[in-house]
């Protein structure tokens, strides 16, 4: 581990990359705090630059300081202005807001940072511990599990969407992996469901999917909604200092939740929004008497405690991405993508493979947390006059570079009209309440899942592989459980509201 | 009908004019060398088309889901609810849609620099700002400093005139 971190250190601390970091964590703390913009959009608004800088490890360096940054702004937003720019950080404005209304922003601001800091490092060591113990378990998988295993990940993005929307998730997945399989599959060099339509046989850019499933939506959203994007942060951000009486009582709070939070965010489906509210919960039910009563009133552990959740998230949703390979939450999809497109294969072979850019990109997890700290503490007052720029010269320009995420280095207008297109479809799935990232999630997860579900096939001459493989099969069962479950508790609350009694 | 019910009903359309081309019009250009595999490229559609059609008639079947009054509450304001579709100004909305549709095709013809420009300023107007003195040099400068930062800090290739004239 030790020659690893070295290794790490010596390709993350170049000016180039430190730039990258520091770009990074600038930019996303900037847009993160723009309502409507969450890591996703930036992300994938940023994936043409990462892109064409070509040094995957830079790459990934500038985005992963972009998802924190963008993370951090949001709790930027949620606390000045009660309108959480990222959903991981609704939590955060329960007792943040109310704090800042009672003239203590700056402390909320710093207690924020200063959580984050501790979640995002906590989190980071946690994965440089985790991640590779994962790997070389996972290096002993055979095509037949990993199959099994993306039947996991995919369910359980799924089962964890909350009550009455594990079948709407479910059929997201499912056109998401309807559309992986349009254009050439790499199993044969047939050109499947094009229908005949040229600008078909590559498939669907992946970039155009996601830029139209989630920052074309929101865009509209917040034209649509004009009280989202309420202006006007006004007073001044003063006293940014904390008592050493009130770091003693956060310090516990940050230390449960990172832990807590990491081990969330590790789970596919869960993710940073999920980490926050339970650790928000948790922290409730765990402070006694006159605190708990403090509680959505400007309590200072209630603001901590989401804070460092999410941000450990953040960091435990990388575990499964960078040794299997499965991205577990929206954002990590689009990085996975983003990956891809550099030509670096996550998964348990990237560590024997690439090991500089695994281990950059942890190291630079660690610097970006480290210069979130240094420079939004200092910079706050200044940083949040972005949030007074008028809506009608800000909503154009989140478009115009929705639009040319996906334009750049295509040069191609055909690719705009489908994401305009895909993009009215998202914002009415969205309407109906149907979750998106589990269609940007299945269609990313599409073709890997077809190339080691066809190899299965090819090695045991049909589908022998589910019953031969112990470890398949066990996997194959926890999917059904996971899908099963939820829907049978739904069905239990269904007849508990019905007023029917419930057996025993 | 509640909306997703109608889109469920839409799903499952999708699902039968993709399952009918999997199981019915893909494998007649196999050739039959490909034919002795035990998996063919329609294999998992296949498999697709019946997955998404058992989980599609279950949310187009599903009983009408108790909802948690908190989870409402806690995310009222950062969800889209079709219920408050009158409240919202649909009008810009479906006008931005259009002006994205104009610039894509506009693209090509008046170039990047033109019809960014251009994007930018009706945009803007939409959402009510009629200030021309401002929105001018605004929207030109800024089309022109992401044109720079595009082709020549980054070496983008991006066409700034109108296709004839380059």
């Amino acid at each position: 581990m030790i020659e690893g971190l070295l290794l790490g250190l010596a390709a993350a601390v170049t000016p180039f990359n430190l730039m990258m970091v520091v770009m990074g964590c600038v930019i996303g703390t900037l847009i993160g705090m723009l309502p409507g913009l969450g890591p996703m959009s930036i992300i994938a608004i940023m994936i043409p630059i990462a892109i064409s800088i070509g040094d995957p490890a830079s790459a990934l360096i500038l985005l992963s300081g972009v998802y924190y940054g963008a993370i951090f702004g949001g709790s930027t937003s949620s606390i000045l202005l009660n309108a959480p720019g990222v959903a991981g950080t609704v939590a955060t404005s329960f007792d943040g807001y109310p704090m800042a209304r009672k003239g203590m922003a700056g402390k909320a601001l710093t207690i924020a940072a200063v959580a984050s800091f501790a979640g995002g490092t906590i989190g980071t060591i946690l994965l440089m511990i985790f991640a590779p113990a994962l790997s070389s378990v996972a290096l002993l998988f055979h095509s037949a599990e990993y199959f099994a295993l993306m039947v996991v990940g995919l369910s359980a993005i799924a089962a964890f969407a909350g009550t009455g929307q594990v079948g709407k998730a479910l059929m997201m997945t499912i056109l998401g992996l309807m559309m992986g399989t349009v254009g050439e599959g790499a199993l044969s060099n047939m050109p499947r469901f094009t229908f005949g339509i040229m600008e078909l046989q590559s498939g669907f850019s992946f970039i155009t999917l996601a830029m139209a499933m989630f920052a074309l939506p929101e865009a509209l959203f917040l034209v649509m909604n004009p009280g989202r994007a309420a202006t006007g942060a006004g007073g001044k951000i003063t006293n940014l200092r904390i008592s050493r009486a009130e770091a003693r009582t956060i310090a516990p709070v940050i230390g449960r939740q990172s832990i807590q939070g990491f081990f969330i965010g590790v789970l596919p489906g869960a993710g940073a929004t999920i980490a926050s509210f339970l650790g928000y919960a948790v922290e409730r039910n765990l402070a006694k008497g006159k605190e708990q009563e403090e509680f959505g009133h400007g309590s200072i552990k209630g603001l901590a405690a989401p804070e460092s959740a999410n941000n450990a998230a953040c960091s435990g949703s990388f575990v499964p991405l960078l040794t299997l390979g499965i991205p577990g939450s929206g954002t990590t999809a689009i990085l996975l993508g983003a990956l891809l497109a550099l030509s670096v294969t996550p998964g348990p072979r990237l560590m024997i493979d690439e090991p500089d850019v695994f281990w950059a990109v942890i190291i630079s997890m660690y610097i970006g947390n480290l210069v979130l700290l240094m420079l939004n503490l200092p910079l706050i007052p200044y940083i949040a006059k972005i949030l007074t720029i008028p809506r009608q010269y800000l909503i154009p320009f989140i478009l115009f570079f929705t639009l040319m995420g996906s334009y750049i280095g295509q040069n191609n207008p055909t690719e705009l009209l489908i994401l305009v297109g895909f993009g009215v479809i998202a914002a009415i799935l969205r309407f109906a309440d149907y979750p998106l990232a589990p269609l940007l999630i299945g269609f990313i997860l599409g073709t890997m899942m077809e190339d080691n579900f066809a190899r299965a096939m090819q090695l045991y001459r049909g589908f022998d592989f589910i019953i031969e493989r112990p470890m398949t099969l066990a996997l194959l069962v926890l999917a059904a459980i996971l899908v099963v479950l939820p829907s049978y508790r739904a069905r239990r609350a269904r007849l508990r509201a019905a007023g029917v009694a419930d057996g025993d | 009908m509640a909306l997703d019910r109608w889109i469920a009903l839409a799903f499952i359309a999708l699902c039968c004019v993709y399952g009918y081309a999997a199981f019915f019009t893909m494998d007649d250009s196999l050739p039959p060398i490909l034919r002795r595999n035990p998996i063919w490229p329609s294999t998992f559609p296949k498999i697709l088309t019946v997955a998404g059609i058992i989980v599609g008639m279950m949310v187009l079947f599903a009983p009408k889901a108790v909802k948690p009054a908190a989870a409402t509450a806690d995310k009222a304001d950062g969800k889209m609810d079709i219920t408050r579709l009158r409240e919202y100004q649909l009008i810009p909305a479906l006008a931005l849609v259009v002006l994205m549709l104009g610039y894509a095709m506009a693209l090509r013809p008046l170039g990047f620099l033109g019809s960014t420009t251009l994007f930018l300023m009706l945009g803007a107007m939409i959402l009510g700002e009629r200030k021309l003195y401002i929105l001018i040099p605004v929207s030109a400068l800024s089309a022109w400093s992401i044109w720079y930062l595009v082709q020549e800090v980054l070496g983008i290739f991006l066409r700034p005139w109108p296709a004839f004239m380059a």
